[in-house]
């Protein structure tokens, strides 16, 4: 099913919103409906296509949030200034329709057989394509390691609270805390990812998805800390969250 | 601007190539450097997109859509290689 999705050319399909989840106030996830959907890779993105009533079109990429086998589902982030982001984040009703091309990628797909130990690291809404990888990791029952360091700047920030609670995922809030607060309250930066990361000798692959800012001094840690260059994949998106 | 990266344009180079190229591998003609597509800085912000070497800055393609016709110069990659999808 995977092998079909990337063959031939993209076509743009109709996707109904099924379900919506409001994640934080900003955030919103989307289940979506597209008939003749091909089935997608963990890591894999779309482009989401709204047209106006003038004919004016916009298209915003979106990563995946479901793993291979499940309903297509993207996970948006309002940008105040935003064209396609506000109208997924606050208007969108079920029901509702709009145009997606998809599944978007080949580099920054995780496949359950290219070893490990897995490492993930996201900043913000940039934590969509790891929840995809985090579930196809657990269907797969991959024998690999695996751990999510997972940057927000508040506890009430966090995407996908309830699912990220586990001992897999290591949290930190750069700008406000919780009481009680017992996760990391800083920025992520080579001396954390030095406590966090897998060893650089247990041959790690790793996925790093968010702002721009913070997927460079991520990547550039890790190649710091001995990783492979070309075991860490990188995905950015912009200055704040489009993905 | 700040840049983006090749992932964001995989959906108009499926389009324009007619298959995955995220994956392609982009060498280029000013440094020499050679890596994924996705690895290249890319510039959405502008009339067009501009994709440029990470390494050196140096301009290795541009998209321009003029009225659903998209024009591509790879003028600045001295080799383009589009491997096999797995």
């Amino acid at each position: 099913m995977a092998r079909a999705a990337v063959l031939g050319r993209l076509t743009w399909r109709v996707a109904t919103v099924i379900a919506v989840v409001d994640e934080t106030p900003r955030v919103r996830t989307l289940e979506l409906e597209v008939p003749g959907w091909p089935g997608h890779l963990a890591g894999q993105h779309v482009d989401v296509r709204l047209t106006a009533e003038d004919g004016y079109r916009a298209e915003r990429a979106y990563s995946l949030a479901s793993a291979p086998g499940e309903p297509p589902v993207i996970t948006v982030e309002r940008l105040e200034d935003g064209e396609v982001s506000p109208y997924l984040t606050q208007d969108v009703r079920p029901g509702d329709a709009f145009e997606v091309r998809g599944p978007i990628g080949g580099y920054f797909v995780w496949r359950p057989d290219e070893g490990g130990p897995l490492f993930l690291a996201a900043g913000g809404s940039g934590v969509a394509p790891m929840r995809a990888i985090l579930r196809h990791w657990r269907n797969s029952m991959s024998g690999v390691r695996v751990r999510l360091l997972y940057s927000s700047r508040t506890f009430e920030d966090i995407i996908y609270r309830a699912e990220l609670d586990g001992e897999k995922v290591v949290h930190t809030l750069t700008r406000a805390q919780p009481p009680g607060w017992t996760g990391y309250a800083r920025r992520v930066d080579a001396d954390l990812l030095r406590e966090v990361a897998w060893p650089a000798d247990d041959g790690p692959l790793a996925f790093v998805c968010g702002p721009t800012s913070f997927v460079e001094s991520v990547a550039a840690s890790l190649v710091g800390l001995g990783y492979t260059p070309g075991r860490i994949k990188t995905e950015r998106f912009g200055p704040t969250g489009g993905r | 601007m700040e840049a983006l990266d090749g992932n964001a344009i995989g959906g108009m180079l499926s389009h324009v190539f007619g298959r995955e190229m995220t994956m392609a591998q982009a060498e280029c003609g000013s440094c020499g450097a050679r890596g994924p597509l996705a690895e290249c800085e890319v510039y959405l912000g502008g009339p067009g997109v501009v994709v440029r070497c990470r390494a050196c800055q140096h301009i290795v393609m541009v998209f321009v859509e003029v009225r659903e016709m998209i024009c591509v110069d790879l003028g600045g990659l001295s080799d383009f290689e589009v491997l096999a999808w797995r």
